[in-house]
């Protein structure tokens, strides 16, 4: 007679060897790791929260103090590498495996654990591909998650940071795992109910209020006049050119110079309205001053930012409310719309190789990719027309076919250079040299080559849709690659051709003038700038207050 | 510091009648340009001061690059470089010339 209920008799032996430690749900802080010790077992998934923004810090040191010789070679199958005990498990053997997204601050530790063998790295996903895996063959035995309140029930408020938890939460719960919370407070009513407490098992009440990185405050005081120039040429030879209302924003400064440069720059322009009016983007306290002036729709987010609460829970025409009023995100949603439902992905990278390949990881830096792999791809499941779409594709064929189909954007907005004079152009990414080192199967790309559809930088725009060989594509890079080698490199007859055929544009091909280049044309020029624009609903964190 | 200089004939004489402007302020990563209209025909002359050495083949490059791109004819240039990226010392030479042709 086959056994069908193993998992569900082995839960049931975690939850009755983790009651030991709790009242209800609720356990105390000095008992977490003692919880953690007794739910979880040597070389299982587990999943710490662990997001970009927010962090189950708490249960992160509580895993980490845990004793190796009982809680060993585990498999860490989370999102976000972000806070210094995530590698701490790997150090003292705790954890062995680990598959992941995004690792930001800690992507040089991740490096050295590879070199020293504490790491042995699954592959570094987008999230949506790592969230689809949680259902297929990474689904973890539990999950560490993290919340703003619960009830004694279990049911967990996040509030605007509702962030992987959903995905995580579900996948966990309903495949016999056990789910345990950080929370910063029980009360008696939650605000509003972000996760069911029957998918909750355990509740850990902490002091601190965990922490929530701001990710995407970007200060416009930093925002130099080469990403004003890049932006300006982006805003013109491309928003425009193809009437880009759906649309997606990387992190980086050269995207916040086109944020604050659409009351302005593009107002002036007419584009209000016909361009960036509906979108995927996390709460960007740069976008304020476009909000302000009418020019958004409507946004969802993937996670929230820090200081942003208050004007989102005042601005319910703009971003997705609960019905207590404050914002809630979710990644995975945010990414499906993001693939699926924008017709432009912009953001920065760190290398760029001749046939527009790129990577942000670098030598001893493996920062991961986060979401950019997959809002940076043409979604070739997408079978919705619009016309920046279907003008992409038209580009990309010599010949109208009668089954055409469009073209995501994806496009590149970067400067040659990067801080230290490294060069973002190069004949090939490290990460080739990184796969070799560490025997990986599969290169790290962050997006390939064969779905950018243009590359700018402030030497000017590099449509590859209009390409037809990999000569052209090589030297429409080389191109716009600045006083790079690889810019130094160029054929510039060939070059010359290139801009003729309007593949390659520059600032004089578009009509930007370089006195435009300005700091004096951005909305806002500090932080300061943005919570005025917001009525001083944005409350930046002190790490952004400098008057 | 380092001086560097360069002549070079450009295509045309600068367009205006401007006599001089000044773009740019000497501040680390930036650089200030002075553009003076006092050389006959299309003749043009960069001269550079720069804390940074061993960039030589590189500020060829821009300079080249510049006056390939523009029109500089008739224009004496001084750069007094404060570690300026070659991306910004291009953009303030494009953006010294423009304000040269401006009224």
């Amino acid at each position: 007679m086959a056994d069908w209920q193993t998992e569900r008799r082995t839960r049931q032996e975690r939850m009755k060897a983790g009651g030991a430690f709790a009242q209800g749900k609720i356990v105390a802080e000095k008992d977490a790791t003692a919880l953690l010790e007794a739910v979880i077992r040597p070389g299982d998934r587990v999943c710490l929260e662990g997001d970009n923004q927010k962090q189950a810090d708490f249960l992160a040191t509580a895993l980490a103090n845990a004793n190796p010789q009982i809680l060993h070679d585990l498999h860490i199958v989370q999102s976000g590498i972000v806070l210094p005990e995530h590698i701490d498990l790997f150090e003292k053997g705790i954890a062995r495996k680990l598959d992941f997204s995004y690792s930001g601050p800690q992507g040089g530790a991740i490096s050295r654990a590879l070199d020293s063998g504490k790491i042995e790295l699954g592959a570094i996903h987008t999230y949506v591909e790592l969230f689809g895996r949680y259902f297929v063959d990474l689904t973890p035995n539990v999950a560490l998650s993290v919340a703003r309140s619960a009830d004694r029930d279990g049911n967990l408020y996040m509030g605007p940071n509702t962030e992987d938890s959903p995905v995580v939460i579900e996948a966990t719960a309903y495949k016999n795992g056990i789910v345990i919370a950080q929370v910063n407070e029980i009360v008696d009513k939650l605000p509003r109910v972000d996760i069911p407490g029957d998918q909750v098992d355990f509740i850990v009440l902490t002091k601190k209020p965990f922490f929530v990185e701001p990710l995407f405050t970007r200060d416009p005081a930093q925002i130099t006049e080469i990403q004003i120039l890049a932006a300006m040429m982006a805003i013109k030879g491309i928003y425009a050119e193809y009437g880009v209302k759906r649309l997606n924003h990387g992190i980086g400064f050269n995207t916040a110079a086109v944020e604050l440069l659409l009351p302005t720059f593009a107002e002036k322009l007419g584009l209000k309205g016909k361009i960036a009016t509906h979108w995927a983007l996390n709460p960007h306290p740069t976008l304020i001053p476009a909000i302000e002036s009418g020019w958004v729709k409507q946004i969802h987010s993937f996670g929230s930012e820090v200081g942003m609460d208050n004007y989102m829970a005042a601005r319910p025409d703009i971003y997705f409310t609960g019905r207590d009023g404050s914002m809630s995100s979710n990644r995975m949603y945010c990414q499906i719309a993001g693939l699926y439902a924008t017709d432009m992905f912009i953001g920065s990278t760190l290398q760029i190789d001749l046939q527009g390949n790129s990577s942000t990881v670098t030598a001893g830096r493996i920062a991961g990719f986060g979401g950019a792999p997959n809002m940076g791809s043409d979604a070739h499941g997408r079978r919705h027309p619009s016309e920046p779409w279907l003008k992409a594709g038209r580009q990309a064929v010599d010949a109208p076919s009668p089954l055409a189909r469009g073209r995501k954007l994806v496009v590149q907005l970067v400067e040659s250079f990067s801080e230290k004079m490294t060069p973002v152009f190069v004949e090939k990414l490290d990460s080739i040299a990184l796969a070799e080192k560490y025997k990986l199967d599969l290169a790290p790309v962050m997006i390939y080559g064969d779905d950018v559809t243009h590359i700018v930088s402030e030497e000017g725009i590099a449509n590859l849709l209009l390409c037809r060989t990999p000569e052209e594509r090589e030297q429409a890079i080389r191109g716009i690659a600045g006083f790079t080698d690889v810019g130094r490199g160029r054929d510039h007859k060939m070059v010359e051709q290139l801009r003729e055929r309007k593949i390659i544009r520059r600032p004089e091909d578009l009509g930007v003038n370089p006195l435009d280049a300005d700091r004096k044309m951005l909305a806002a020029q500090s932080i300061k700038d943005l919570m005025h624009w917001s009525g001083n609903l944005y409350s930046p964190p002190s790490k952004f207050r400098n008057w | 510091m380092l001086n560097l200089k360069y002549t070079h004939t450009a295509k045309r004489r600068a367009a205006g009648t401007k006599k001089e402007a000044l773009i740019g302020v000497v501040a680390s990563g930036n650089l200030e340009v002075l553009l003076e209209r006092v050389l006959p025909g299309a003749a043009c002359e960069v001269e550079i001061a720069t804390p940074v050495k061993g960039f030589d083949a590189t500020w060829k490059a821009v300079v080249d690059e510049f006056v390939e791109r523009s029109a500089p004819g008739g224009l004496r240039i001084s750069i007094n470089d404060g570690g300026a990226r070659p991306d910004t010392v291009f953009l303030r030479l494009m953006q010294g010339c423009a304000m040269m042709e401006s009224e």
